[in-house]
């Protein structure tokens, strides 16, 4: 900052009176070589930052986000799985030297040499050389990271049972059935059940719990079929047929 | 009317040299890609900090709606993807854009190591860099369990077993994170809230300033 005598400032503020021109400074000493940051660069930046935000958006529209069911502390079955870039540290923690009895040197002593390492790499790696080739030290133990990182992540997803993860936490809709109605009997005599469920709650076949049809599909899904289901096998009569429709469209979850 | 606002706020805050220190930096030509496509790599942390805005806004949002509550989480959250109009895409965005920052940062990170750019005089900042990535991993960890759903609960429940594992001070470690000794629960999710949306952003907000300003100071590193 300028300072001394002759300096006049704005009322008693440190601010000086005397305004400096707002121009940009002259690029063209070095042409080609480079360019203001704005609005030069700032506008390809952002071309870059939009071509990566529609990607992105795609994304978010074609992958609906995962949701499971709420939170249940008294399933004990459950077979935990962190995020996909925790499952390298997951996998080591289920090694016979890295768990149990040597549980401190999978969850703290590896990790926090690697972690420790990276964090202080200026401090290791302290020759003037940046050439990769030239610094065969840290190149090689980065690599080395690398490829257990991609190993341990590889293995995690290899040895996880990803159809029975997506079965465990699947949101299940639940129904209150009354099971003495006239509706859930006659599903009873026409063997809906064997396929949809005691409860409604499906099997073989889809749940019958807030199905999005109206009172008229559901009637030419019970007559025609649909997909893996055969039509006929309705035996009763057409009251009993509507009385069943009305009662599979009146189950709705809480 | 524009000009006329601009100078009186300049005749009283002399904010020209800020504006010109911002504007008037020149970009190299080794690290724009319009000269060497190869200097695509320098991208990876310009898109780290665009992710960071898109989650910091696209969190901003989710709270309008997120109840941190054992009862209400979760189904604030079913409520948000599936009744509110554009929630699926605000869960969306954070969710997806919660994995996308690692991939970027981890990108960055492999960049500015294998060039070492992190040699004198950028050891300070490549430090603050590495607290940034520990900072990010920390609110991936605690942002997993907030939906409070299935895998929520047991991947938290294993990660506080972690924590009790820690020689000496496990126990109280866990205590501090949990909120209880045996009951990974009401406390939990509250605490984990507040971690994830007023802890790890305030640290991380800190250590961008410090990022940032030290790049302007110093500048990108050279070509190799």
């Amino acid at each position: 900052m300028h300072r001394g005598k002759g300096m006049k400032f704005v009322g008693d503020s440190r601010v000086p009176a005397e305004r400096k021109p707002n121009i940009p400074k002259d690029y063209s000493e070095y042409p080609g070589k480079t360019e203001a940051f704005w609005p030069n660069f700032l506008l390809k930046e952002w071309m870059v930052g939009a071509v990566f935000l529609i990607g992105f958006l795609c994304l978010t529209i074609a992958h609906q986000p995962p949701l499971e069911k709420i939170a249940d502390p008294s399933d004990t079955a459950y077979i935990p799985l962190p995020d996909w870039y925790f499952l390298f540290l997951y996998q080591l923690l289920k090694y016979t030297y890295a768990s149990g009895p040597y549980n401190a040197i999978g969850a703290f002593i590896i990790p926090g040499l690697a972690f420790g390492a990276l964090l202080l790499a200026p401090f290791i790696d302290r020759g003037p050389e940046r050439r990769p080739s030239k610094r065969p030290l840290a190149t090689g133990f980065m690599l080395l990271a690398l490829a257990g990182i991609t190993f341990l992540t590889w293995e995690s997803v290899a040895h996880h049972d990803w159809e029975a993860a997506a079965q465990q936490g699947k949101i299940v809709a639940e129904a209150e059935i009354d099971t003495t109605a006239e509706g859930y009997a006659l599903l009873e005599a026409n063997t809906c059940l064997s396929c949809h469920g005691t409860e409604l709650q499906g099997a073989a076949g889809p749940a019958l719990i807030d199905v999005e049809l109206t009172p008229e599909e559901i009637k030419e899904v019970i007559q025609n079929g649909r997909g893996a289901m055969p039509g006929g096998l309705f035996a009763g009569t057409e009251e009993e047929l509507d009385k069943l429709v009305e009662f599979i469209d009146s189950v709705e979850s809480e | 009317m524009l000009n006329k606002i601009y100078d009186w706020v300049d005749e009283r805050l002399d904010i020209t040299p800020i504006w010109r220190d911002i504007a008037d930096h020149e970009v190299p030509e080794h690290v724009n890609p319009a000269h060497h496509f190869s200097a695509f790599v320098y991208c990876f942390g310009g898109l780290t900090f665009f992710v960071t805005v898109i989650q910091i806004l696209s969190g901003m949002f989710l709270s309008m709606y997120y109840v941190p509550d054992i009862q209400n989480a979760w189904e604030s959250v079913y409520y948000l993807q599936n009744h509110v109009a554009f929630g699926q895409i605000v869960r969306g965005m954070h969710h997806w854009g919660a994995s996308l920052v690692i991939v970027m940062m981890f990108l960055h990170t492999l960049r500015v190591f294998f060039q070492g750019a992190y040699k004198k005089p950028r050891e300070l900042n490549w430090v603050v860099g590495v607290l940034i990535f520990f900072v990010m991993l920390a609110l991936g960890l605690t942002g997993y369990l907030l939906p409070w759903d299935m895998k929520a609960l047991f991947a938290t429940k294993v990660t506080i077993q972690i924590v009790e594992s820690t020689p000496l001070i496990g126990e109280y470690l866990k205590i501090l994170i949990a909120g209880d000794a045996d009951i990974v629960g009401a406390q939990t999710i509250t605490r984990f809230f507040a971690i994830h949306v007023f802890f790890l952003p305030a640290a991380l907000f800190a250590l961008m300033a410090a990022h940032f300003i030290m790049i302007r100071k110093q500048g990108i590193s050279g070509p190799l």
